[in-house]
């Protein structure tokens, strides 16, 4: 009975996997892990590379998305000054002031404006966070722990999945995309070779520009990740040794009512 | 306290003695914190500390938090990015929070499988296993109240599909529904009422606590070897127990150490890994999610509500002699809460003589099956419901009845258990030979 039983589970279960896999396969995109300098628990956001981001976002993307989490001052997380900051946000953006009804440039203090509206897309703010690359094998998550959530990947590989191929439904416009689910985007391919120009005179083929602007999304969708890391490592830290002289104390303790004996430590 | 025969407290100075005779507090907290426990308990049996620990975490961390949410459907969700990008620590305190309710779960989970395989349920300690139950509950409840107030799109719809289920119920369902959510749909009055509710059982959950405590205290801890405490005197008692305080005390903190540096490097390192990313996305009751997935911890009572469905023979069956009232979808939340029941009926469906799993040569392998069925359930209840995920789900929910309804009570007329230790002291001894006769 207990062998049957058995069998019958082992079966199912290969079965499941099996299954499953096949199913993810057809209809979830694609994503080819990146490795990001932030990865792991030893990684640093690369100041560098989210400055370009930042430029991609302001370049490109700010035309459709918005960022309305983002407060600006935190662009000084970036290695921009204070001052840069305040010309970077009365240079770009306008907010509308309810109480005097007018508009005037954006402060330090306010938060990149949302972009709503017909054809504009979701905000990007937490988007790094809102999508997982990665979810196998057979849903169990496991790919996750080796490769990250994979939320940054999923954006890079997104803004390079374009095919080309497009079609019209319902009087709408689908491009598509090897990353997206389902296949078929409304968002228009966006990046190209050569299409911002990088101060820093960085490689800018479509590659390298979206892996720039993922890292950005990702900052701004976790801008304490740096703190959280460290205060990881000295909780861990702190933690071991903790353990270690419980894990001493304990032996002590006991010692008399195990062995008999004291022990010496 | 009664139970096992131990040295009482006496106050000593004249303050005490005063305090003593009004409000004998300093009294209980010593009879408390010293308890007799046997002294051959396993590491299975730290999990009480770190639950205790969890419901202090959750408390503490989730008043701090409270400071900074708005519980409004337009502000919820702008408030936790200010929680965690303006408040100090405040990134911190909510992945606190967000693990440390799964935290509290694993914590949970283990503790009452540890029940499960060493009879603890058994009497007489059905009464620490029924508050024990209820705990559980009140959790489930606490954490999916507390899963709504971020007011992103897993917390609607989650809130959607989990109030749905109430709807089910025959003749006043939608009644229910409508009144648990104060409006037909998923709302600002649900989210207000979500958060009262959300602040208001963990205390109820402390309360059930300490009456669990004071139930197994009230009959001694069990153990791993399932034979009861001597308690002819006190000297017999001193020679099966260690109070709790240190031995106990100091073992568990240990314990606790180890079970938070994993819970750090995962709070530090990967904060999200245990949630649901589209929880990152506000809710929208325009947009559903392509899969309504809660968090793991329901996962496998999930999968027990997804697995009757309407072509289920079972089903078939129950609908057409209850004339349809009983429907698959009632079926299936019958099944969810019953799958919870029937293990708080455990004390009286396992009628074996012998107490601890370690003694039951047959048991031990459906005990293990059910662990396997636990983790499958898990897992599929994230799956979506095609082949084979409905044929897992309905042969791991059949398992977890048939365990508890059929295995339990037959075990104990068919299986022929080994003969435990006479004493937890031979049990001890057979460990640590050289350990002395009598502690102290
Ligand atoms: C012409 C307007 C437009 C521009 C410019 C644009 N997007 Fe989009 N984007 C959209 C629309 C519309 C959608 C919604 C697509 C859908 O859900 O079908 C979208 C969706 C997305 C998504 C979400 C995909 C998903 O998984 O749902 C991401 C990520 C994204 N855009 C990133 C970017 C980035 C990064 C840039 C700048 C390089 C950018 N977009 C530029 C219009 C635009």
């Amino acid at each position: 009975m207990i062998r049957k039983l058995t069998l019958t589970a082992v079966t199912a279960v290969t079965l499941a996997f099996g299954g499953s896999a096949a199913v993810a396969a057809g209809e979830d995109g694609h994503i080819e892990d990146i490795a990001f300098s932030f990865e792991g628990p030893f990684g640093t956001y690369d100041q560098q590379q989210l400055q370009r981001g930042l430029k991609v976002y302001m370049d490109v993307c700010r035309a459709c998305h918005g960022l309305q989490y983002v407060p600006l001052r935190t662009l000084t997380d970036l290695g921009y000054s204070e001052d840069e900051v305040r010309a970077f946000a009365a240079d770009n953006f306008e907010i509308y002031e309810a109480e005097t009804d007018e508009w005037r440039p954006a402060l330090p203090r306010d938060n990149f404006p949302a972009v709503t509206g017909e054809g504009m897309g979701p905000d990007l703010s937490l988007m790094a966070k809102a999508r997982a690359g990665f979810h196998g094998p057979a849903g169990t998550g496991l790919a996750q722990l080796f490769k990250g959530m994979g939320g940054p990947e999923y954006i890079a590989n997104f803004l390079t999945g374009f095919t080309g191929e497009e079609r019209e439904v319902a009087g709408q416009y689908l491009y598509e995309n090897t990353a997206f689910d389902g296949g078929w985007v409304s968002m228009p391919p966006q990046l190209s070779d050569g299409l911002v120009e990088f101060d820093d005179g960085h490689a800018n083929d479509a590659h390298h520009i979206a892996e720039d602007v993922a890292a950005f999304l990702m900052w701004t969708a976790e801008p304490k990740m740096m703190e959280r890391k460290q205060v990881g490592f000295i909780g861990v830290t702190m933690l071991v040794i903790l353990a270690a002289l419980l894990y001493l104390t304990n032996k002590k303790l006991w010692a008399p009512h195990k062995y008999g004996k004291e022990l010496d430590l | 306290m009664a139970g096992i025969p131990h040295d009482h407290y006496e106050p000593s100075s004249g303050f005490d003695k005063w305090l003593h005779k009004r409000l004998p507090i300093v009294s209980l907290a010593y009879d408390t914190l010293m308890i007799p426990t046997p002294k051959n308990l396993n590491w299975w049996w730290i999990w009480g500390i770190v639950l205790a620990f969890c419901l202090v975490l959750q408390i503490v961390t989730g008043i701090i938090l409270v400071m900074h949410y708005t519980p409004h459907v337009d502000l919820a969700f702008a408030s936790i990015e200010h929680i965690m990008r303006d408040v100090n620590g405040g990134f911190f305190l909510r992945y606190i929070h967000m693990n440390g309710a799964s935290l509290f779960f694993v914590a949970v989970y283990i503790h009452m499988f540890r029940g499960l395989f060493y009879g603890s349920y058994k009497a007489p300690r059905e009464v620490t296993w029924i508050i024990g139950m209820l705990i559980y509950l009140a959790m489930m409840a606490t954490g999916f109240l507390g899963y709504v107030l971020p007011w992103g799109q897993m917390s609607f719809w989650g809130a959607t599909v989990i109030t749905g289920l109430f709807g089910a119920i025959p003749f006043i369902g939608d009644e229910i529904q409508t009144w648990l959510l104060g409006g037909p749909a998923v709302g600002n009055a649900t989210l207000n009422r979500f958060f009262s509710l959300h602040y208001l059982l963990p205390f109820v959950i402390a309360a059930l606590v300490a009456v669990h405590i004071w139930a197994f205290h009230t009959t001694g801890n069990n153990n791993p070897t399932g034979v009861e405490v001597r308690r002819g005197s006190k000297e017999e008692a001193k020679k099966d127990t260690l109070p709790f305080w240190p031995y106990f005390v100091i073992k568990d903190l240990f314990a606790l150490a180890i079970v938070l540096l994993i819970f750090w490097a995962i709070v530090g390192f990967m904060p999200n890994y245990l949630g649901h990313p589209d929880n990152y996305i506000e809710a929208n009751p325009l947009a559903t999610p392509a899969h309504i997935v809660p968090e793991w911890y329901y996962l496998p009572f999930y999968a027990i509500l997804r697995a009757f469905t309407a072509d289920v023979w079972a089903v078939q069956l129950v609908s057409w002699i209850t004339g349809g009232i009983i429907d698959a979808k009632f079926f299936g939340v019958l099944a969810m809460f019953g799958a919870i029941f029937v293990m708080a009926l455990a004390p009286w469906l396992d009628t074996s003589s012998v107490r601890s799993g370690k003694y039951r040569p047959a048991f031990k392998w459906w005990f293990r099956l059910l662990i396997i069925d636990f983790i499958v359930l898990t897992w599929v209840g994230a799956r979506d419901t095609n082949f084979p995920h409905d044929w897992i789900s309905l042969i791991g929910a059949t398992y977890w009845f048939a365990y508890f309804l059929i295995i339990l009570p037959l075990l104990g007329v068919f299986e022929k258990p080994e003969t435990p230790p006479a004493t937890i002291e031979d049990d001890f001894k057979k460990h640590y030979p050289d350990a002395p006769s009598a502690a102290e």
